[in-house]
């Protein structure tokens, strides 16, 4: 049963919320502000507050969520939102703090910030960090825009920044809005970068390679000490894309692996909630060498007082109003916190091996491209079925039908019609075994009952949808239809 | 009607190239639902791109077959783009290029030939 | 330590087995011996969850709040009024665990709730497209200016100096790597003649970007200097306290472009800064230029309404390099929680909240005027902030937060010419005892 927009179910002289009465005597606006600047209609809607919970909730349960099912999506970390770290961060301490508040008011807030980029640079292995990159894309425009001060104070010519073609899309975007040219690199058959490939595409004008590792294949690539020494024999930096850090804490770090710059996905590796498309939060650590370029505000400690440091020259500038997605941080703090140095290490011990069992038993039905252990997350590829006119995208659909999410499908897109699968260390052996049947069940439906894929979801609130006519006739806003 | 490798069609006819994409590239896109066509009165050089072409979860660069002055956008893409993949060799053309070079046009491919790139 | 790997010793074994492997560590063994982490991280052991709880509950409480201090501060960040209700609905797992809606089938609660923020900030700016948020206020200014740059094909904006000061610097961090030159246009008098943009404004120009109400509180011409941008070729970009419209004509009505805004005072708690959420809105002809997710409505394949990603041919996973911004994650719990404060202010709530503050304000500068020493440095009419000049502001500023009062913002942190200047908010939340209080104790403190 659909559920009807919040206009359709306004009624005028409802009101939502009481408001304390005026206790001031009260002026005529129009005799301070001209007319023209004073509104007439405000085409809100008018619900009482039951009918605001009515709908809000009912809207909710026509979601699939991390709390309800499996949500094996590729790189992106669909791990439990541990409930206490929502307390923590709704603590009135931390939730009601303005922050145009001077330094010495918000100290235990600073000092939060403080011991978060402390523990972030280890788990890194980075020496400076700034956590006030809103999101993983801002983290790596960030990053590249401390590349580009870094080249630009040494006289560099650098134009270029590698990309292996498995890059995630905001890695050529954040290039782009950065003024940097794109170099793709080639995968080799391993599934890594293809040195050779990179050599011959290596010159004085490249400013960096942006990298994950392990990589969207969920591979680790073990030349990477070699990739990183040929970029800096150019005098260019190695930038580390963090979606990819649950398989690896403890193990190895970035900063150990000749990494110049790393951004962190909160809403990935450390438990941050996804929301529906976020807040997330994409703290950057570097290299002392680049430190100077970080963000400001700095956070600074004098020995017995924090405080926020706006005077540093050579900062690329603040990539945000304040000093970043406060409470999101708070959450990661937490987490950190009850897992310490060897729950972390346990969080990228599970991931990998959850999803190593799933690859084991889920190439016997699907093509597996790259046949060796992976770490936290893996590709298949559903080409196999095209035989029945069966798409991953069917599959994905079908999937939905048995109450899980869809893996990330499509990505990376160096093959052909793949399906990238990431457990993370939260779920259980019982889940994964079951999202395996499915899995086995529907490709043997492809080949008995193909229709039976095509057709699907046939079970969720809403089944396939327009979306030719969805993007050629907008209707974006309720307020406007579309021609 | 000539052909490019980058799956478009070209006709001339009195001096005027008409450009479209091919029905194998229609199908590849799968639905259309938006052309950025160029101001009528640019230039065009051979090889370079003029324009995009969107499908719900793609988009293409459409690259001119031959180089001139853009004359003619097929306007009707803006209301209905889906003309693209009902008719591309026909109602669903997107540009009109006067050709500077005529020797260009003949440099493209035969249909022969192209039918050989798609396999 | 934490419990949040569920798997049993014997199921380690199992899986082990299946996978053909005598340990983990195995797992592992791809990783160079020189890359592998020696020993531990350099982090403390693991923590239980109420040894936690005790360590952060006392960070909390090492900071002062609102909720014990009065708070007149403002300059982009608001002390309002938030519903209960609110943060009940944003608890609820469906919305909060959820991911970002790629297979809409199963995210329809997320997808309509987007269109619904979508339309409420069309209706509330008077633009004709939203999208489904930016990261914050200054974020979405900025790509407000890289969208105008793109659809002009100029690279030069004029940037007024009443614009919030650190917006200015996040714009400056952002727009300048793409050759974008922003030009200052001072101010006067607390706002910007506009004969000085007719002054700076040429046909390189992609964009005039002013504010409304203005840093200082002050209501600008932004229909006139629209005007001057439009003459010129130029687009006029309106950054908007979302509040203020529940009072103030729109921005939409007033010629702008493109309208970007911070959406934290409707309904998110104050949060030292963030996650907050900004909004961006353009003119219909802008809509290819939007960054950011967009949601539309189309129907299912029986005929159904539902909602789905659209246009997501300007995104960063189709478009890569050629797409108009790298942004993904939006902030769409902060979205959900705008959209719930206005579904529940509704239009009757939301003027009264805005003709509280204005209420609220014009008293208090009432009261303050009758203070001797207190001045007021800029004419011109107001919303819900001003600012007044104090003798030793900063001093006094220092004594009043002692007595539990934040009293406002130095402007001399951005200003080296506002000395003793002080930006003050004030809020529907602010009671006439408070503000009464806030006198008081000022005039006692200047006048001794």
């Amino acid at each position: 049963m659909a559920e009807p927009l919040i206009f359709d179910l306004s009624v005028n002289g409802r009101r939502g919320f009481a408001l304390p009465a005026l206790d001031v005597p009260e002026v005529d606006p129009a005799d301070h502000i001209p007319a023209r600047f004073l509104r007439q209609e405000l085409p809100l809607p008018s619900l009482s507050e039951l009918e605001v919970v009515r709908h809000f909730t009912r809207l909710s349960r026509l979601n699939h969520s991390v709390d309800i099912g499996f949500y094996p999506l590729g790189s992106c970390t669909m791990k439990y939102n541990p409930r206490v770290n929502e307390n923590m961060a709704r603590l009135a301490g931390f939730a009601n703090i303005h922050p145009q508040q001077p330094d010495e008011t918000v100290q235990g807030a600073l000092q939060v910030l403080k011991s978060l980029e402390e523990s972030f640079a280890e788990i890194t292995g980075m020496d400076a960090m700034t956590l006030q990159p809103a999101a993983g894309a801002q983290g790596e425009l960030t990053g590249l825009l401390i590349m580009k001060s870094y080249h630009q104070k040494k006289g560099n010519h650098k134009t270029k920044i590698m990309i292996p073609d498995s890059g995630h899309g905001t890695n050529p975007a954040s290039c782009a809005m950065v003024g940097y040219e794109v170099v793709n690199i080639k995968s080799d058959a391993r599934g890594g970068v293809d040195i050779e490939d990179l050599k011959s595409k290596l010159g004085p004008d490249i400013a960096g390679l942006m990298i994950t590792n392990p990589n969207t294949l969920g591979l680790f690539d073990e030349n990477i000490g070699e990739l990183a020494h040929l970029i800096h024999s150019v005098d260019g930096l190695v930038y580390y894309d963090g979606a990819n850090l649950n398989a690896i804490m403890g193990w190895t770090r970035p900063g150990d692996m000749g990494f110049d710059i790393v951004h962190i996905n909160l809403h990935k590796t450390f438990s941050t909630p996804h929301g529906g498309g976020g807040p997330g939060s994409g703290p950057v650590g570097v290299k002392k060498h680049l430190e100077a370029f970080l963000p400001i505000p700095r956070i600074q400690f004098d020995g017995k007082k924090y405080h926020l440091q706006t005077k540093c020259r050579e900062s690329v500038g603040p990539v945000l109003a304040s000093v970043g997605n406060f409470l999101v941080l708070v959450r990661a703090f937490a987490y950190i916190l009850v897992n310490g140095r060897e729950g972390l290490k346990n969080v990228s011990a599970y991931a990998v091996l959850n999803a190593n069992y799933m690859m084991q038993r889920l190439k016997k039905t699907f093509d597996l491209p790259f046949d060796r252990f992976c770490k936290h997350e893996f590709v298949l590829s559903g080409k196999g079925l095209a035989k029945y006119g069966v798409k991953t995208l069917d599959v994905a659909k079908r999937l939905l039908d048995f109450g899980f999410h869809a893996p990330t499908i499509y990505f990376p897109m160096i093959v052909e019609e793949s399906m990238m699968i990431e457990p993370t260390e939260t779920e259980s052996k019982a889940t994964l075994d079951c999202f395996i049947e499915a899995m086995e069940m529907i490709a043997d439906e492809a080949s008995k009952n193909p229709e039976n894929l095509k057709n699907a979801p046939t079970s969720t609130p809403v089944r396939r949808l327009d979306e030719a006519t969805a993007a050629r006739k907008p209707d974006i806003n309720y307020f406007q239809k579309p021609e | 009607m000539k052909f490019t490798k980058e799956h478009e069609w070209a006709k001339l006819e009195g001096g005027i190239v008409t450009v479209g994409i091919t029905d194998y590239a229609a199908h590849q896109l799968g639905d259309v639902v938006f052309v950025e066509l160029p101001a009528v009165g640019s230039k065009v050089t051979m090889g370079a791109t003029f324009g995009t072409i969107e499908s719900v979860k793609t988009v293409s660069d459409m690259y001119a077959p031959v180089g001139g002055e853009v004359v003619g956008v097929n306007e009707d893409l803006e209301s209905n783009p889906a003309l693209v993949n009902e008719s591309p060799l026909d109602a669903g053309w997107i540009v009109k290029i006067k050709v500077a070079d005529a020797k260009e046009f003949d440099q493209l491919l035969s249909e022969d030939d192209y039918k050989k790139i798609c396999e | 330590m934490a419990n949040y790997i569920p798997t049993t010793p014997d199921e380690l074994q199992e899986m082990l087995g299946a996978i053909g492997v005598r340990n983990i560590e195995d797992l592992f063994a791809e990783i160079p011996p020189e890359l592998r982490l020696q020993g531990e991280l350099n982090i403390p052991q693991g923590m239980s969850e109420p040894e936690m709880i005790r360590k952060v509950t006392r960070l909390a409480q090492a900071n002062e709040t609102v909720d014990n201090n009065c708070c007149f501060l403002g300059g982009g960040a608001y002390d309002h009024i938030i519903p209960s209700v609110i943060d009940h609905l944003l608890l609820r797992g469906d919305f909060f665990t959820a991911y970002t809606p790629y297979q809409p089938e199963v995210s329809q609660g997320t997808l309509q709730c987007i269109y619904e923020f979508q339309s409420l900030i069309c209706g509330l700016t008077g633009m004709d497209q939203a999208n489904a948020s930016m990261y914050d206020g200054s974020t979405a200014a900025a790509e407000a200016i890289n969208m105008a740059t793109a659809q002009t094909r100029r690279n030069r904006v004029l940037l007024l100096q009443t614009v919030n000061p650190d917006y200015r610097r996040v714009i400056g961090a952002l727009t300048t790597p793409l050759g974008t030159e922003t030009v200052n246009v001072p101010f006067e008098d607390g706002a910007i003649d506009p004969a000085k943009v007719q002054e700076l404004i040429n046909d390189q120009v992609a964009a005039v970007v002013m504010q409304y109400p203005n840093f200082f509180g002050c209501i600008e011409d932004i229909e006139r200097i629209s005007e001057i941008a439009h003459n010129a070729g130029a687009l006029a970009i309106v950054v908007v306290n979302p509040i203020a419209l529940g009072l103030l004509e729109t921005p939409g009505k007033l010629s702008a472009d493109i309208v970007a805004g911070e959406g934290q005072p409707l309904g998110i708690p104050l949060s030292y800064g963030g996650p907050y959420v900004g909004f961006l809105a353009a003119k219909k002809a802008l809509l290819r230029r939007m960054p950011g997710r967009i949601v539309g409505r189309t129907l299912d394949v029986d005929g159904k309404a539902g909602f789905v990603l659209t246009l997501q041919a300007r995104e960063q996973h189709i478009r890569r390099e050629k797409a108009s911004s790298n942004i993904c994650s939006n902030q769409a719990l902060m979205a959900l929680n705008a959209t719930i404060y206005m579904s529940l202010m509704g239009r009757d709530g939301l003027k009264e909240v805005a003709l509280q503050c204005f209420q609220k304000a014009h008293y208090f500068k009432r009261e303050l005027a009758k203070i001797e020493g207190v001045s007021f440095p800029f004419t011109g009419s107001f919303f819900h902030e001003l600012v007044v000049k104090i003798p030793n502001a900063r001093k006094v500023i220092g004594k009043m937060a002692k007595q539990g009062i934040f009293a406002g913002i130095p402007l001399d942190n951005w200003f080296t010419n506002l000395k003793d200047c002080v930006l003050i908010a004030v809020t529907e939340k602010r009671s006439k005892d408070e503000m009464d209080h806030y006198c008081n104790l000022l005039g006692g403190l200047i006048n001794g």
